[in-house]
């Protein structure tokens, strides 16, 4: 019996086009999406988890090292990935991707005069527990600077990718950091609805404070989750 | 109980070193990249390959495309697939459009077999990129298969934007898929 996945919740989600975000006026679709009901090919997903994550891909602080440590104020970052059904998702894959300390990415197309730091890349991946609980270690990301309008700059975040069970449940986003006072100027984040914006800011937690080490933020994710009627087949 | 689902974001101009960094050469292993079946992968090879263009007729050279695609038996390999999986096939292809010289994306794949419930061959697709602050998903039929013709997906959308979600082969078992995010032929894109 195979199920399908709840509707997406459009209300809480960005609309393409959102002018105040400049690259999206070219490159939002202006037809209505067309609906279709999901199959086979949308309930199924590549299937990743715990067995890509090797090494020390969930620790930013070690994957790039060449040298020594690299540079910026340690935090853990951890939470769960849930269905919107409640239900915690286990052996999920989540890849990160960010700044370094200075608000640098390795990209070679990041021109920002900031340094780059030789023993940090910025990007490694973990998968969820049995109980949805993820965490990964890195350093916080600076502030960058970007052409979007006069003296724009984005929050401090870090970039999140997970497929979830299917296809259906693909979710590409950003973590931010509370009390950031770019938040509010910032046309990416304020593209979300204002009723679900503050999902994307993660909360400082003393729980997840490793003593001595690292800053602990919690931050949970929830996908689509399964609709309580299987689809008729 | 229902929560709220999290808010997409873009991927951003940078995502290459996180999500497909063995293509662009850093330092990092990639979890998929364009090569998606190993040689014992039974199947048609082919080769699918396009360009996306933004609203003013721009290559854009920083999309992610991603494939989810059934193997040549028409099976998906994961657990809600009754049928059992084709174990070396993992069906699933990343490419960004940033190395190759004319911004291709690149699938170097098996044709995959026909779908249940009458579904002609086809692949899944996720597309984002900067600029778009959710990703879009289309389909990617291909143009000789006879099936299409009575395809339930197809027939769904008005017949003059069809051929927006249809491979041409252009010789060598090479299928052409251009994505043009708005105009005249602004490809379709779903709501699954
Ligand atoms: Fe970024």
């Amino acid at each position: 019996m195979t199920e399908t996945y709840r509707a997406r919740d459009w209300a809480g989600q960005p609309a393409y086009l959102s002018p105040d975000y400049k690259s999206t006026p070219l490159r939002s679709p202006t037809r209505p999406l067309i609906a279709l009901p999901q199959s086979l090919s949308e309930i199924t997903g590549p299937v990743f988890g715990a067995e890509v994550v090797t090494g020390d891909d969930a620790d930013l602080t070690r994957n790039g090292r060449r040298n020594g440590e690299p540079l910026g104020e340690r935090i853990v970052v951890t939470g769960r990935v849930l269905g919107d059904d409640g239900k915690p998702l286990p052996n999920t894959l989540l890849e990160v991707w960010q700044a370094n300390a200075c608000g640098r990415y390795v990209h070679k197309a990041d021109q920002h005069d900031a340094p780059l730091d030789p023993n940090f890349l910025g990007s490694g991946r973990c998968a969820t527990d049995s109980n949805g609980v993820y965490k990964f270690m890195t350093v916080k990301p600076g502030a960058y600077p970007w052409g979007n309008h006069h003296n724009a700059w984005r929050p401090q975040h870090i970039h999140f990718s997970l497929f979830g069970p299917s296809f259906a449940t693909r979710l590409v986003t950003q973590m931010y950091f509370p009390g950031d006072p770019l938040l509010p100027l910032d046309p990416i984040f304020l593209a979300t609805p204002a009723a679900t914006r503050n999902l994307l800011i993660a909360a400082f937690t003393l729980d997840a404070t490793e003593p001595g080490y690292a800053l602990g933020y919690r931050f949970d994710i929830v996908l689509r989750g399964r609709n309580a009627t299987p689809m008729e087949a | 109980m229902t929560l709220r689902q999290t808010p997409s974001q873009t991927v951003g101009p940078y995502f290459a070193y996180g999500l497909s960094p063995e293509q662009y050469g850093y330092d990092f292993a990639s979890i998929a990249g364009g090569d998606m079946a190993p040689a014992e992968v039974e199947g048609q090879r082919i080769r699918v390959e396009g360009r996306v263009f933004d609203g003013a007729g721009a290559v854009v050279p920083d999309a992610l495309v991603e494939i989810w695609q059934a193997d040549a038996q028409g099976r998906y390999a994961h657990p809600s697939d009754p049928r059992g999986s084709n174990a070396s096939f993992k069906g699933f292809g990343r490419f960004g459009t940033g190395t190759d010289k004319q911004n291709r994306f690149i699938f170097d794949t098996v044709k995959p077999g026909a779908i249940d419930a009458g579904q002609a061959p086809h692949l899944n697709v996720v597309l984002t990129m900067r600029g778009m602050l959710l990703h879009a998903f289309t389909r990617i039929y291909f143009a000789d298969e006879a099936s299409n013709a009575t395809d339930p997906v197809l027939h769904l959308v008005p017949e003059d934007r069809r051929h927006t979600l249809i491979a041409q082969p252009i010789g060598g078992n090479v299928y052409r898929f251009d994505i043009q995010m708005q105009g005249a032929h602004e490809t379709v894109f779903f709501d699954v």
